[in-house]
This record gives C-alpha cells, structure tokens and sequence, in this order.
C-alpha cells in the first residue's frame, strides 16, 4: 500500500503541472481583460499604464513561468516564514490580486474559516441526515417511509439552490423575521449571545446545502444497502439467529459503507471549493463568492490560484478515496 | 408665574436639545450594503465606484461637489477662483489654503507637503495610478508654506478643478504612503487597505471584496460628526437582495445603485421599511453609429478604418431616419420608470452645458420613411429597402444586459417597420467594454453597423468628452483599437471647435461652445442617437436622516451629516 501511495504521489506531479498549464492557457485564452470594469470615464492611455503596472502586458510564457515561481517557492517561503518566524522569503513578490493588489493567498485564509464553517457543516449534516434515511429507506424498500424519501432527494436534487435559497429568503427573512438574508461575517463567536446570532445566520444556507447533499449521499446509501441485503452473507447471518438489528447494523452496513466512504471524501474538495450560488445568494463571501467575483473582474492571479489549489484538493482526496477504499475492503490490494 | 413658565421653556429646550443635535458617535451603527463588494481603499490604484465610494468615508479631497454639481470647499478655506485670486488670471495656477489646525485620523497635522506627495504618488510613471487624467496638465504642485498648496499647469487650463477635488483624487497622507511610490505602491497591502485619511471615519477591519468596518475620526474637524459611532459596510451579492435588505427585511440602511425593473423596486418599497431616491446626472444611453465600412469582406486592418466610408450610415437622411423612428418615452417606461428621462443630448447636465434640443423626442414613424424615400432607399419585394442592389440591412450591438436586450427588441420593431432588416447582437460586458485589441467584438472596434452603451463624464466640465469626438482620437490599427472616437465621426469645424474651449476660461462661453459641440454630434449630424438620460437609484432606510444624493461625487459625500431619524 505504501509503495502504490507513492506511486500515486509521484504521478500527480506531472497531473498537476499539466492542469495548471491547461487552467493558466484557457484563461488567458479567453476573452477578456483586467480593465474591462474600469469606467469608461478613465482614458485609453491611463488604462494601459494600468495594465503595464499590473504586468498583464507581459508575454504569456512569462507570466506562467513567474505564477509557477510565486505558487511553489514564494509562497510556501512565506507560510514557513509566518509559522516558525524565519525570513527565507525576504521581500520576493507575491502572487497578487488584480482587484485588490493584496497578496491572493491572504484572501483565501481570510475566506477559508467562513466557508469550511457553513459549507463544511452543511456537508456534516447532509451526511448525518443521508446515511439513516438511505439505510431505512433500503430496508424498508417501498414503504411510505422510502416513498417520501425518494420524493424528498428528487426535491433536493433537481431544485437549484438559487430557487430555494430566495424562497427561503422570502418566507424567513421578509415574512417572518426569523433570520437575517445578509450572513454578516464579521460576527466573532465569544459567548452564547453571540453563538445564537452565528446558528441563526448559518441556519438558511445550511439547510439549503444540507437539503442538497443528503438528496445525493442518501441515494447512494439506499442503493448501497439494497445490493447488499440481497447478497447470501445476510441469509446466513439470519440462518444463524442473529438479531435483526446485528444484521443490518453490523453486517449491511459495513459493508454498504464502503463505496459510500468514497463518494463522501471525493465530495471533500467541493466543501473548500464553496457554493458559489449559496454563497452568493446569501451573501456568505466565502471562497465560491471569491472565484465568481475574481472570475468576473478577470482578476487572473487569483482566478489561477484558487481554480489549481481546488485541482490539487480534487487530486488529493481522489489518492485519500483510493487508500481508504482499501483499506475498508480486504478483497481489493492495489500491489 | 411667567418666570417659572419661561424657566420650565429653557429647561424642555435643554432636554430637547441633544435629539436634535446629535453628539458624535450617540447614533450607534450605520449599515451600508454595496452589491459590487469594495476591493481596495485606495482610489488611485482602482477607479471602481465600490472602491472610491467606500473610500470616500476616510479619504477627502480638498474640494468636492454638492448635489447641484457646485465645487465645495472640504479641507479648504474657500474654493479658489479667478475673482477671489486664487486661480491666476491666465489660468495656469491655482492656489489652495488648507484650514489651518487640520489633522489626519491618527493626529498629525495636515499639511500642504501631503497634496505635493499625492501628486508625485499618482504621478509616477511606473505606478499605474487609476486616476492620471484627473492630474493631465498639472506642471508642478508645491508647498508655498505649511498651508497653501500652488498647482501649475503646463497651459492656460479653464477647468482647474481636477487634481484634488472630488472622491476619485483624494488626499493621502505622505507619512503613511512614503515607501510605496511608483512600482512598490501595490505592495503596501496595510496603507492600501486602511488609508490614514481626514475624513469622518476611520477603517477598523478591511476584508477585502466582502466588508468593512469603520469607527467615527475621533479627530474630524466637526468635534459634533459624525452621528454615527460605527459602519458596517457589506459588500456583495446582487442588486435585488440588496434593495430586499433596505426596503423589506431592514437589516440595512443605505443600498447602492438599484439597476432594477421599477416595478419590482415599488413592491419592495411597499413593505414601508424604506424608499428609493433618485437624482440625475450625465449617464447617457446612447446609440452610436458607425461612420465607417465594418464589412467583414474588407482585409483585417481595414474593416470599420476611416479608409472605408459606411455605404449605408454616412447618409445624414438614413442616420436622422434612424433616430426618427425610436419612442424614446416608451424606452424610458420599460427600462427605468422614474430613474430615466427621454434625451435629445448626449450632454444632458449641468444645465449650463445642456442644449436645450428636444426636437427627437416625439416619434415620426411617417418623416422617417420619407427620409428613407428621399435618400433612395425603396422597399423591396420583400418590404426591406435596397439602393443599388443594396439592401438596407444593419448589425445592431450592445453588451449582455436585461435592459439593454429589451431596447434592442423594441429598436428592432420600429426600425423594421421603417423597412430597415436588422441583426441583432450582444457581448458579454466584460469583453465588449474590455479594449483587448484581439477580440474582434470590442465597442472600440465596432465591427458593427450602429452599437448601443452608457457614457458619462467624471465631475462636471464636458470637454475631455466631447474632446473624445475629434479626428485624431479614432481607434485604428495603428492606435492598438485605443481610442474614444469611437464613430470615427471627424470633422475639422468640429476640432477646431474643441481647440476653441481649451481656450476659453469664461464660463458663459464655455458653456456656449459646449452646446454648439453637443448639438453638431446630435441634432446635426446625428452621428450620436441620444436615447435615456439616466439617473441613479439609490435606497433609504426610514429611520435614515441627512441622506442627500449626489452624482456629481461620491454617493456618500455627506456621510458625516447623516443621523438615525429617532
């Protein structure tokens, strides 16, 4: 096992270089430019000696070659800086915003905390919520119980989160005063006062996340389930007297978890990746609402960077997918 | 008994008065939702609205401009005129005196040494300052003494009121900006998010394109402002959920620039939390034609170059009839209710600079296709027109926007009826305003027959934009597609017209030739088709007080005087 994570481990170098070749020329590529928000009010040659200061009138080669530099030397250099209080990184330049001027990597830890909070949590409950409706809605195949489950994942799957968000809005905030539209992020948690505020601001873009994953992880449970409890290990455990509940909680389950585990840790990446959509109807400025809005205003360097430390997550947490469907089930060795 | 009368008087008058003037910072938190998120507090290195607006709360300029367009004196005296000495009497100077005792947020004395050091940071040729056309002209800026600031202009300027005045070309404090001149000014990440500055708050947290926090200047001018002890200024989402956050829930006070149908902000306003406000300044819808052959079949280099005259647009007769045919009203009710006005002017304010040309409002469905008839153009057999085996077929742009889309589709309808075949077409924003000279869909480019967009100009003297309307500022291969002209409209009366108001420091005059330059690229030639003057919508919470919108500055230009209605 520890010979194929290296393996793995050593094969995502080239994968990783090549995706961000790929990120970096398809954004170039497209249309657009850094100076298109600029009112038209400021004059061409002013424009231009913006875009000069920004260095985006410099060769394509050359700006990639410089992002790679700043991405895996600059930057490392400057989180061991911050955690051990050397100076490797002297003053090098940063990868820097095109919008803010102000190195990338401080807006994503600044954004991180918010969105690994609400959609980091969404996700938890998502997954709380899935895993028991998946399991009785399987063992109770055709119930009302399951009935009123597949209804309820079709719900949370085909409704976009821009509908129920908004309609949330409408019915808690405008009607009923419950909670605020507006996620204020600079609310600090110190007591319970304040902890009350952070659940009620949470609770409307929670819901509407939650809603959305235990739709997805809920159906793989359930379908999970079914082809286990149809395999012949179960009618030997209930030949052999076992309780129900030891047959289905011990024996199905486990087994069931296994493809279960994977779809959960692939869908990690997507907590950091945020929900543009939520995030930005709710106003949450998390990490999604970062992308779309750098993807709007061009803002390249951070475009680049959030779009390739997504990639390199996605890569990661396929490798962490792998290893631990391994390890979850003896019948598959990778050596 | 009359003297106990008048005693209780004095007293109730005592007791009232601390409602009616409010001590610094006794109005708690005022909240402001922006839906474009400010990026960065300083106005010279960005010049979007978000970012010069919330920084206007901190940063000021020496002068500015009120609701009526009228240049205000802030950290001055009084405002320097040719009358008053101030401006020389051949324009080439202007002198301001700082009110003495001013000091920046953290205490120290403001100083005429931090206006040379503002100058000499935008002025920096390496720095990319957003704001250089507000300093083109200015020769020198010195420190006569500690208070009085002399700027020189390398000619006879008639408008002097550029550098230094208004939100876009603030005032920075030297001592904090010192080691950021030129190519190191984006790397003073700290000064450039929380700028030192003179006005009624000071910046406590910066996050950057999501909120900031700001408390009042415990060292503004007026030891009685700001009313308001904090501001929580949100940025981000869209227009609609803002307007919801003032008008319905009231979690905010103040929402920006509300681009939305009228009929959705009056059900909103309904909910009786808040209402809109709305005022007028020079953003005009506009469609603009092309004076030259777009054709797709010419070489690239030479499509839409004034090489190639149009074949169909540089007949007047077809421009006028063009313009005839559009309800210029119906265009206002459908796209911008009360925040819109029909215009003849691609000029429509301040007054002094306004035509007072009226005569496209009224549609003449009939006039246009006379027009049409006179210029040679007959129906075909299929009711388009034709000209020489011609047909009377034109490409019709814009960017990516619901109101603009619907513009179109009615423009479309009358021109059709008018026998013209039209092709409609929009751009992304991002790519149409976005000047790459390789993308073939630019509006400076305009590989197009007529294009339709919003300009306006920044303060209030029209003559750096209708100077954009000479010869020589045709985009063209040679220029990289920079260029404002983007009609490639050139005609020497024109430029020499131009030349004339550079020249012209007299107001009355001034005002007179910009009139006569609006009315040759509208009425007269009609190369310009005025269509919307549009105003900017804005929303007030009820319980908000001293809100006065301006569109000659930043929308939060009088912060310091607002209060919570009690």
């Amino acid at each position: 096992m520890l010979t194929y994570t290296i393996r793995r481990l050593l094969l995502a170098i080239p994968t990783l270089f090549f995706i961000s070749l790929i990120i970096f020329l398809l954004l170039d590529l497209a249309p657009g430019d850094p100076m298109s928000q600029v009112p038209l009010t400021v004059p061409p040659e002013v424009k231009a000696k913006m875009r000069e200061a920004l260095g985006a009138d410099q060769p394509m080669v050359v700006r990639y070659v410089l992002w790679l530099k700043q991405f895996f030397v600059v930057e490392p250099q400057h989180i061991l800086d911050g955690w051990f209080h050397t100076n490797w990184a002297g003053d090098s330049q940063r990868i820097l915003s095109w919008q803010s001027r102000s190195p990338v990597a401080d807006t994503i830890a600044e954004r991180l905390p918010q969105t690994l909070t609400v959609i980091g949590s969404s996700y938890l409950i998502g997954v709380l919520i899935a895993l028991p409706i998946g399991i009785l809605s399987a063992y109770r195949q055709y119930s009302w119980f399951d009935q009123l489950g597949t209804f309820i994942a079709m719900i949370g799957f085909s409704v976009p989160t821009f509908f129920t968000g908004v309609l949330l809005i409408v019915i808690f905030s405008v009607n009923l005063h419950w909670f605020p539209s507006i996620y204020d992020t600079t609310l600090k948690v110190t007591d319970w006062a304040s902890f009350g505020t952070q659940v009620r601001q949470m609770a409307m873009p929670v819901a509407v996340l939650s809603l959305y994953n235990a739709a997805q992880i809920s159906r793989y449970m359930r379908s999970s389930m079914l082809d286990n409890l149809t395999q012949d290990y179960v009618r030997t455990a209930r030949a052999k007297g076992l309780t129900e509940r030891v047959v289905v909680l011990k024996h199905v389950l486990r087994n069931s978890l296994i493809p279960v585990v994977t779809v959960i840790a692939l869908g990690i990446p997507t907590i950091f990746a945020g929900a543009i959509i939520t995030e930005q109807v709710f106003k949450v400025n998390g990490l999604g609402a970062l992308l779309i809005n750098a993807i709007y205003a061009n803002d390249i360097p951070m475009v680049q960077t959030l779009t390739f430390i997504f990639a390199v997550l996605i890569v990661l947490f396929n490798l962490v997918a792998d290893i631990v469907y391994g390890m979850l089930d003896p019948r598959i060795r990778y050596d | 008994m009359k003297l106990k009368t008048a005693l209780m008087g004095a007293v109730a008058a005592f007791a009232l008065a601390p409602a009616a003037f409010a001590e610094r910072g006794s109005d708690g938190q005022l909240n402001i939702i922006y839906w474009q998120a400010p990026s960065i507090l300083n106005p010279y290195l960005s010049s979007g609205t978000k970012d010069v607006e919330s920084a206007s709360l901190v940063l000021e300029p020496l002068a500015g401009f009120n609701e009526k367009g009228e240049v205000i004196a802030r950290l001055v005296t009084e405002v320097p005129t040719v009358e008053n000495g101030g401006v020389s009497a051949d324009l080439t100077s202007i002198t301001w005196k700082l009110i003495p005792d001013l000091k920046w947020s953290d205490g120290t004395p403001v100083t005429a040494a931090d206006a040379v050091f503002t100058a000499q940071y935008c002025m920096d040729p390496a720095g990319g300052c957003a704001q250089l056309a507000r300093y083109e002209g200015v020769q020198s800026v010195e420190a006569v003494d500690d208070l009085t600031i002399r700027v020189t202009f390398t000619g006879p300027k008639p408008n002097p009121y550029q550098a230094f005045v208004g939100a876009t070309s603030p005032l920075l404090q030297a001592a904090q900006f010192a080691d950021c001149l030129g190519a190191k000014a984006p790397e003073c990440t700290a000064a450039n998010f929380g700028p030192i500055g003179t006005g009624p708050f000071v910046v406590t947290e910066f996050k950057t394109n999501d909120t900031i926090q700001f408390a009042a200047n415990p060292n503004y001018r007026d030891p009685m402002k700001p009313a308001f002890a904090t501001v929580n200024f949100k940025g981000g989402g869209d227009a609609q959920s803002a307007a919801r956050a003032v008008l319905e829930t009231g979690e905010f006070d103040y929402a920006w620039n509300l681009q939305l149908a009228p009929d959705v902000l009056a059900g909103m306003a309904a909910a009786g939390k808040g209402h809109v406000i709305n005022a007028f300044g020079t953003l005009v819808e506009r469609i603009e034609m092309n004076m030259t052959d777009p054709d797709a079949g010419l070489a690239e280099g030479e499509r839409s170059t004034v090489a190639h005259p149009h074949p169909i647009l540089s007949d007047i007769k077809v421009r006028e009839a063009l313009s005839k045919a559009i309800d210029r009203n119906l265009l206002v009710e459908v796209g911008y209710g009360p925040a819109g006005r029909a215009t003849c002017n691609l000029v429509p304010a301040p007054e002094l600079f306004a035509s007072d040309n009226t005569g496209c409002i009224a549609q003449d469905m009939a006039g246009a296709k006379a027009l049409l008839d006179e210029a040679g153009w007959v129906p075909g057999a299929d009711g388009v027109r034709e000209k020489d085996g011609r047909r009377l077929h034109l490409l019709y742009q814009t960017s990516t926007n619901a109101v603009r889309q619907d513009f179109q589709a009615l423009i479309k309808g009358w021109w059709n009826e008018l026998g013209v075949e039209v092709e409609l077409k929009n751009i992304d924003a991002s790519v149409f305003f976005g000047g790459d000279p390789g993308s073939p869909d630019t509006f400076q480019k305009f590989y197009a027959d007529v294009e339709m967009y919003a300009n306006n100009f920044d303060g209030t003297d029209p003559e750096p934009y209708l100077a954009q309307y000479t010869c020589a500022k045709a985009p063209g291969p040679d220029s990289q597609w920079q260029g404002e002209n983007i009609n490639r409209f050139c005609d020497p009366a024109y430029d020499a017209m131009v030349a004339e108001l550079g020249a012209t420091g007299e107001m009355a005059k001034r005002g007179e030739l910009a009139r006569k330059l609006n009315d040759m690229l509208t009425k007269d030639s009609l190369v310009v088709v005025p269509l919307v003057d549009r105003g900017r919508n804005s929303g007030q919470a009820e319980s908000l007080g001293g809100v006065v919108l301006n569109t000659w500055d930043s929308e939060l230009w009088n912060v310091s005087d607002w209060f919570r209605v009690k």
